[in-house]
């Protein structure tokens, strides 16, 4: 049995979006190494609760824990996601945290992702930027050709594919100085432009996505690769070359 | 109770069973264009079933209303699948058909699905891809840019599209990408983070729902001429599975108990190749893709000494020679080895840790390999081969096989390397099978309509296309079939004879105003009890009684008893359970678990009860007295060759509730017993 450990915890609480938020602390123990740092919350949640000294739980989202949904958030000791790279929050096991360190844990913090609940954010104008193009506008009900009538090259299938892998959790945005949410759309846009499917609605689709995107109020990109070391799928800048690319080629051709 | 005659209707079509869906299509009514618009449909759950069903209804025009309790309908549980979706499309040239899918899925779920749904999906599969592709799915190609395929467990031909192990996710957000675009177009009215509680019934036929705005708390009204459930399954009934911690019975319960019935619920498949259970503070497990069957070979120690090194960390696999090592698939069905379906796998597993060649290094002592030696050193040597590389050292074979291996897998090789903190390209990969899906749901007819006219169920939360056993990549298949393809027509067919008599119902009606108090008093019941224990404790509990007794191998004592523990523990949940909070205080992760849990509570007795009738051991259900000398299933096609299907009437009890039968025939294909050898 590997030794138990003992964390200080000061967590964001904050009741709602206009209510002023402060950290509390909170103490933990017995917590196994191989335990997830979600699994942590839940035990505290636990003492919580059992305590009956608080009006209500913390709230954090988490649903699939198992990396891939893109709910699970969470800025710990000033990382998204936390001290390890390429993992979501849920992948994130307490091994990582030494003995009776203090721990640090706050939601995504951007206009954009408005607070809801303590560590819970709105994250909707990540719907709001697919919703404004990032599709192929294919009828759905069933009368398209044989899916071999279109041969894909297979380093551009992997290369779209790569690009497909983002799970639109706004690590790339919170990690960002500016906020800016340029390596998630980038990649949507990366992704279709890449196959021949998307090519023909491609001026349009990052026209409109870029628009939205700062719309919504997202900054702007200046490179720092901050959203690249944050991203749990490891999606790469160089999807945010090629969408400039696109966009300035929108314009052109 | 049990009944056997009942109004059940499965509304098969007539005929020979390749032509019955055509035929049938051809006699379903139609809703002219102008009159979709002034339609309204609740769609709940989005996922690959619920958002497919979203899409096409609103590219045909209807007002589609869409309601998930995640933030968003991109991370439904859809999401999480790896492996890969089935079609019948022999590209690979290995003699594939629409009748060996349909075949396959027939014995795979050991005879006990409804051979006319299963043929439908079988025809439907190759729609499937196209649709997909055409929507930007990127799906592994060849390097001459074709389609890629692999293998999945109880098949011998390579019919799995897959796109890395992350097949789920990129099908998710084609789906939800079509949805957005409707979004946009204003026919789909989006309901981020809400929970159906309710289903309204008026004048016998579906109307709306009441559903909770998860973040102000408020409860609301919403009215359709029709009501899906795409709510997913209901494994997290165990506690402990690979599900979604939000995935939830709600949705389906809730229309269980408004006269809904729910059929086969005993059908709980087990997926063998999960990362073994590591301590009690778990929350859930992790899946390992059934797709590493492939290349992996499962082991454990020949010897019951060398089991027990293993456990106590004084011998590592590498130290294990291949003559001590016993990869008991390979060798108790050779002709399907490691790619036998998913609960023989299990079993098997279950079986080598019950005698104590277990090797995982805990209490529990469950888990067995999953070995990629093998594979690496085999795709090495080709590698080495094609790049032209005389005399390779071990060493570059290895890297080389490595890197094979990294393509195909790489994602989950990784995750697996987070979760346990061992790199499973140098050791062995450990496993054990954990609760994955469910096949019993909601019952439905051939149009996929439940006993509840206007309430239709698609995807995971119906019970027609699986069986006793869902093979693996048809989950996906399912429910974008029934989604795409399927429903558009089906519901059609309803709401023309329905729009005529139609007028709009408002939601001032009695049977809301009824509902919503339901939904109301029950909220207040929970944030008022004047309890001491949390959400989870029970929920723990209860995960427990159904894994020991309704897990992996059931009993007539066991599950005897489950069922008076679950009404015990169910009746100390509503006097000692304690949820924080205020009502209409917005969100409260524990309110949603309280209501889940308390609904698991009753569904778990069901599935219990379920169980104990089904007197044989088919597919997922394994009950101990009815096996064979090898310790295989055994069938009894004679007694219980039926879909049991339960009704729960208004003010009963559970143990109350009546069993129906919907006798299973096949015309089309030949019931054998089901071998693997």
């Amino acid at each position: 049995m590997k030794k138990l450990l003992n964390f200080k915890l000061k967590i964001w609480r904050q009741e709602n979006k206009k209510e002023k938020g402060y950290f509390k602390t909170y103490q933990v123990h017995d917590i196994s190494p191989n335990s997830s740092f979600l699994e942590m919350l839940d035990l505290l949640n636990n003492q919580i609760i059992c305590d009956k000294k608080e009006s209500s739980t913390i709230a954090f989202d988490h649903d699939c824990r198992e990396g891939i949904c893109g709910m699970c958030s969470l800025y710990i000791n000033g990382r998204a996601h936390g001290p390890d790279n390429l993992i979501t929050t849920c992948q994130l096991h307490m091994r990582h945290f030494r003995d009776g360190e203090t721990i640090y844990v706050e939601p995504w913090r951007a206009n954009p992702f408005p607070i809801i609940k303590d560590l819970v954010v709105d994250r909707s104008s990540f719907d709001r930027i697919i919703i404004s193009g990032g599709f192929i506008s294919v009828n759905t009900l069933g009368k398209t050709i044989d899916g071999n009538m279109i041969p894909i090259p297979k380093d551009k299938a992997d290369k779209a594919f790569d690009a497909a892998t983002c799970i639109g959790c706004g690590a790339c945005v919170a990690a960002c100085k500016n906020r800016s949410a340029m390596l998630f759309v980038s990649a949507k846009v990366s992704q279709f432009s890449l196959l021949p499917q998307g090519k023909i609605e491609r001026k349009k689709r990052v026209i409109n996505m870029v628009n939205k995107m700062d719309e919504e109020g997202f900054g702007s990109c200046t490179n720092t690769k901050a959203c690249e070391a944050e991203c749990p799928k490891g999606i790469s800048t160089e999807y945010i070359a090629f969408m400039n690319n696109e966009y300035i080629r929108s314009f052109t051709i | 109770m049990t009944k056997n005659s009942l109004k059940l209707n499965s509304k098969v079509p007539s005929g020979t069973i390749n032509y019955k869906w055509e035929n049938h299509k051809s006699t379903l009514k139609l809703v002219s264009p102008n009159n979709r618009s002034n339609i309204e449909i609740i769609v709940v759950g989005t996922g690959l079933a619920g958002g497919s069903a979203c899409a096409s209804l609103s590219e045909l025009g209807y007002q589609v209303k869409a309601f998930c309790y995640q933030d968003s309908p991109r991370r439904a549980h859809s999401v999480a699948a790896q492996g890969g979706i089935n079609a019948s499309k022999n590209y690979k040239g290995d003699n594939d058909s629409i009748y060996q899918l349909f075949y396959d899925t027939i014995k795979g779920g050991d005879y006990r699905s409804r051979e006319a749904n299963v043929y439908r999906l079988a025809e439907i599969s190759s729609n499937i891809i196209d649709q997909c592709v055409a929507q930007g799915v990127p799906f592994a190609r060849d390097y001459a840019g074709y389609l890629e395929t692999r293998s999945f467990g109880g098949t011998k031909v390579s019919r799995t599209f897959y796109a890395k192990g992350q097949t789920g996710q990129q099908l998710l957000l084609s789906c939800y990408s079509a949805m957005s675009r409707q979004i946009g177009k204003g026919r789909i009215k989006m309901y981020n983070r809400h929970e159906m509680l309710d289903l309204v019934i008026i004048e016998g036929v579906a109307r709306g729902i009441i559903a909770r705005n998860l973040i102000s708390g408020e409860i609301e009204r919403h009215t359709a001429n029709a009501v899906i459930i795409a709510s997913g399954g209901y494994g997290n009934v165990f506690f402990l599975s690979t599900n979604a911690m939000g995935s939830n019975a709600s949705a389906i319960w809730k229309v269980h108990k408004k006269g809904g019935l729910f059929a086969n619920p005993c059908y709980t498949q087990i997926h063998p190749t999960c990362i073994p259970v590591h301590g009690n503070y778990q929350s859930k497990l992790t899946l390992m893709s059934e797709s590493l069957r492939n290349d992996g070979r499962i082991w454990v120690p020949k010897k019951l000494d060398d089991a027990i090194s293993m456990r106590n960390g004084t011998k590592k696999p590498e130290n294990i020679s291949e003559e001590e090592r016993d990869y008991y698939l390979e060798r108790r069905y050779p002709s399907y080895g490691n790619l036998v379906p998913r609960d023989v796998a299990s079993r098997a597993a279950k079986e080598r840790c019950e005698k104590g060649f277990g090797i995982e290094e805990n209490e529990t002592k469950e888990g067995v390999f999953l070995d990629f030696h093998s594979a690496i050193n085999k795709y090495g040597k080709e590698k080495a081969n094609e790049l032209g590389i005389i005399n390779p050292s071990d060493l570059e074979k290895m890297n080389l096989g490595e890197e094979v291996i990294e393509s195909k897998y790489g994602n989950l090789f990784h995750m697996y390397e987070k979760i346990t903190n061992q790199n499973p390209y140098k050791t062995p990969m450990k496993i054990y099978p954990a609760v994955h899906y469910t096949m019993g749901g909601l019952w439905v007819d051939y149009n996929l309509m439940s006993s509840i006219p206007g309430c239709y169920v698609i995807g995971e939360a119906n019970f027609s296309d699986h069986g006793a056993n869902r093979l693996g990549a048809s989950a996906l298949m399912q429910g974008l079939a029934d989604g795409y393809f399927i429903l558009p027509y089906t519901i059609a067919d309803y709401l023309s004879r329905y729009i005529r008599v139609s007028k709009k119902i408002s939601t001032q009606h009695e049977e809301f105003d009824k509902s919503e108090k339901n939904v109301k008093d029950r909220i207040k019941k929970l944030l008022q009890n004047n309890g001491s224990m949390s959400v989870d404790y029970f929920h723990k509990r209860l995960g427990n009684i159904m894994w020991e007794h309704v897990g992996m191998s059931r009993n007539h004592v066991g599950l005897s008893e489950a069922i008076k523990s679950i009404q015990l523990l169910r009746d100390e949940f509503w006097k000692n359970v304690f949820v924080p909070g205020k009502i209409d205080n917005g969100l409260n992760a524990e309110l949603e678990k309280a209501g889940r849990v308390a609904d698991f509570l009753e569904l778990g007795e069901l599935m219990t009860m379920d169980a104990l009738n089904r007197k044989e051991s088919c597919g997922s259900h394994f009950r101990e007295e009815y096996q064979t000398k090898e310790g295989e299933a055994l069938r009894d096609d004679i007694h219980y060759k039926y879909v049991s299907v339960w009704e729960y009437k208004e003010n009963m009890s559970i143990s109350d509730e009546i069993m129906y039968k919907e006798n299973l025939n096949y015309t089309f294909v030949k019931v054998q017993s089901r071998s693997y050898k």
